[in-house]
């Protein structure tokens, strides 16, 4: 003590403010910031509470416990080697292909989560594909020791041999249904690709067989319904968050061969190789054409263009989200204006949705606001990212990975809000972010930049994940252990019905009508609707 | 040891002046980040267009906890130094090493994307104006002047100089 006494003598007031005046500076930079950021918390938690979303991760599917579930799958082609990685499954081209690219790429990490990713405890027991080229690659890399597989000739050898449980099926879409049916009647669950059919009555009578094999579990591959924020969005829209929304839009843009369907044609594809009358299945009969088969999309006969192809996503997404059901109308146009190669699907595309009994809720007077239209609007000739909006009159909703709302300014849930300067509008009033440690209300210039530029990816419990994965592990649990997938016989009846009423306006050229009360498309007297829907001779120009 | 006694003393207090502003600038940023729960510098790091492959392991799942951490933990520590005036040489050090990063990840580099900034710059931005100026404060100490140090250096001056 007695040193520092002599340490500190001789100090004047001046000296120690030299020595002591970073303090006082330190002191307010300190509280300045604390305050800044108590001020930012309480606005943002005051906003939080009154929004009230939840931002929750979807329940986990059940256990994958017990004996394996044995699989087939029927139809090994780009979707049917995607499903079989998400299943576990991988061909010793991909793995090679994988390590060399990791090699080279120490960012390539799509080898690393494939063989991080959870054991769905399956056998993959059978496969079946026309084309003798892909069955016999799967069989080279599935047919092991630990897991005996089996090619089957035909789909209904692979449904009757015994040696399946359940089977995925990833073939074009003319035989999406007939599969299906044949399997649910077998009472093998079924997990098909979209769009669940291809034609009107085949909806129907899908879904017939499913009520009378409720046994059978049965789940259509619209794996966004696993997106985590989706659930946040339901969530928001349950909270009437937006208000009424009246219009959503959402749109597909690709530029590129693959996606607007130019496949590769396979050299050795041939009559020897491929059974040809086993593809067209009830498509009408024509010679061989490797074109065709390899590159299905493309015509009405097998696929369903942009309206079954593509719009379904996104009308199953805004389904999961708003669950409006089937549209009353539905008004199309578009035409083979990127792509004119002899093609049939149209490759511009916009379909008008309307549901004029719908409402998310209101903030106005009672009645004032009744009805919505969903626009898709789609082009394979520019990918100019458009994304989804949900447009209410309170507030918008960019719906992706990300759930951002933005507050209207001319609306009456949030006006006291943005007259007391609390809320602005040009800023996000919630932002939901999977990736992130929490939700935010506020975004800066950077984080939307980042989050654009797809940096910040959906994770579940902070890792990444593949959604199809989650998505048939959910269908697996399903049959383990109970409970109906996400996407089941109805929204796979609701999106496949407003697939076709998209096809059939395409094509007629007029405004088509849902009867719900009957649920049935309303046809004029005379008129078939699935013969209209799959006449495969007209490209329709306009 | 006191360097700044060859200087006037304008020329000394502005030198504590580019100090204190710096010291400002750095913890304040860090007092921000503090208290952010949900910040983090991971979107910072996987956009880096320079040293990608360095910035992207920082932004890894095991390590970006750390990195979070010595980052606020560094900004604290600079405007902690550089306002009380202690250690500033090593502060200055620290602080320098931290603007190198965050210049290195978005470098405003002919052909590299700029990102977003306020600003439009070749070569030459703001982290590394800032760099440059705490490298004069590394070569003109002057927590002697004005800070903590200066407790610790004025006794020798009390002893050798009774008479001011």
């Amino acid at each position: 003590m007695a040193t520092d006494k002599n340490l500190f003598k001789g100090f004047s007031r001046r000296e120690w403010l030299k020595i002591l005046g970073g303090i006082p500076i330190f002191g307010a930079v300190w509280s300045a910031g604390f305050r800044s950021n108590e001020k930012a918390l309480s606005e943002r938690n005051l906003l939080l509470e009154t929004l009230n979303i939840k931002a929750s991760a979807p329940p986990a599917s059940g256990p994958m416990t017990g004996e394996p579930l044995r699989v087939g799958l029927i139809g090994f082609g780009i979707r049917g080697e995607q499903l079989m990685r998400s299943l576990g499954f991988a061909t010793v081209e991909w793995l090679d292909d994988m390590a060399k690219s990791a090699a080279e790429n120490p960012n390539d990490t799509r080898l690393a989560e494939f063989k991080a990713q959870e054991g769905l405890n399956v056998r993959l027991t059978a496969i079946c594909d026309i084309f003798d080229v892909r069955a016999e690659k799967a069989l080279r890399s599935f047919n092991t020791k630990e897991n005996p597989c089996k090619r089957y000739k035909t789909h209904l050898d692979l449904i009757n041999s015994g040696e399946v449980d359940a089977i995925i099926i990833a073939t074009p879409d003319h035989w999406h249904a007939p599969m299906s049916i044949d399997a649910i009647n077998a009472g093998v669950h079924v997990y098909v690709e979209k769009p669940m059919t291809h034609s009107i009555e085949e909806t129907y009578a899908i879904r017939d067989a499913v009520r009378n094999n409720p046994k059978a579990v049965f789940a259509v591959g619209h794996q966004h319904r696993q997106t985590q924020s989706f659930l946040t969005a339901q969530d928001a829209i349950a909270k009437n968050t937006l208000g009424h929304v009246s219009l959503v839009v959402t749109a597909t843009n690709r530029n590129d061969d693959n996606g607007a369907w130019q496949y590769e044609i396979h050299p050795d594809g041939n009559t020897e190789s491929i059974d040809w009358d086993m593809f067209l299945g009830s498509a009408p009969k024509i010679p061989f054409n490797p074109e065709h088969f390899f590159r299905w999309r493309k015509w009405w006969a097998y696929g369903s263009g942009l309206s079954g192809d593509l719009m379904t996503h996104d009308y199953d997404r805004i389904n999961c989200v708003l669950k409006m059901g089937i549209p009353k109308y539905v008004t199309a146009s578009g035409g083979v204006y990127t792509h004119r190669d002899g093609r049939n699907v149209p490759d511009v595309m916009q379909v008008n949705m309307d549901f004029p009994e719908f409402s998310t809720g209101t903030s106005q007077t009672p009645g004032k606001e009744k009805g919505m239209s969903l626009v898709y609007s789609a082009t394979l000739g520019n990918q100019f990212d458009r994304g989804t909006v949900l447009m209410g009159h309170d507030a918008s909703m960019e719906l992706g990975n990300m759930v951002t709302i933005y507050a209207d300014p001319r609306s009456t849930k949030y006006q006291d809000l943005i007259k007391e300067n609390r809320v602005d509008p040009s800023v996000p009033i919630y932002q939901y972010d999977p990736s992130a440690n929490g939700v935010d209300a506020v975004t800066s210039a950077t984080a939307k930049y980042f989050a654009n530029k797809g940096l910040l990816w959906t994770y579940r419990d902070g890792k990444r994940v593949d959604s199809t994965f989650l998505h048939l592990r959910e269908w697996m649990s399903c049959i383990r252990n109970g409970g109906n997938p996400s996407c089941g016989i109805q929204e796979g009846f609701e999106e496949a019905i407003t697939a076709h009423m998209g096809g059939l306006s395409y094509k007629i050229g007029r405004r088509i009508e849902w009867d719900a009360e009957n649920e049935r498309i309303i046809a004029l007297p005379g008129e078939n609707l699935d013969e209209i829907l799959l006449n495969n001779d007209d490209v329709f120009i306009s | 040891m006191d360097q700044t006694s060859r200087f006037t003393s304008l020329q000394t207090s502005s030198l504590v002046l580019l100090r204190l502003l710096i010291g400002w600038h750095f913890l304040y940023e860090g007092v921000i980040k503090l208290y952010s729960p949900s910040w983090t510098a991971k979107g910072y790091l996987l956009s880096a267009s320079y040293m990608e492959s360095f910035f992207k392991w920082m932004a890894g799942e095991s390590i970006i906890p750390i990195i979070d951490t010595l980052n606020i933990g560094a900004l604290l520590l600079v405007g902690f130094c550089l306002i009380i005036g202690f250690k500033t040489r090593w502060a200055s050090i620290i602080g320098i090493g931290l603007l190198l990063l965050y210049y290195l990840a978005h470098p405003p580099f002919p052909g590299y994307p700029q990102g977003p900034s306020e600003g439009s710059y070749w070569l030459v931005n703001k982290n590394l104006i800032e760099a440059a100026a705490l490298f004069v404060l590394f070569l003109f100490p002057t927590d002697y002047s004005f800070g903590i140090a200066r407790l610790f250096a004025k006794p020798k001056t009390v002893s050798t100089n009774p008479i001011p």
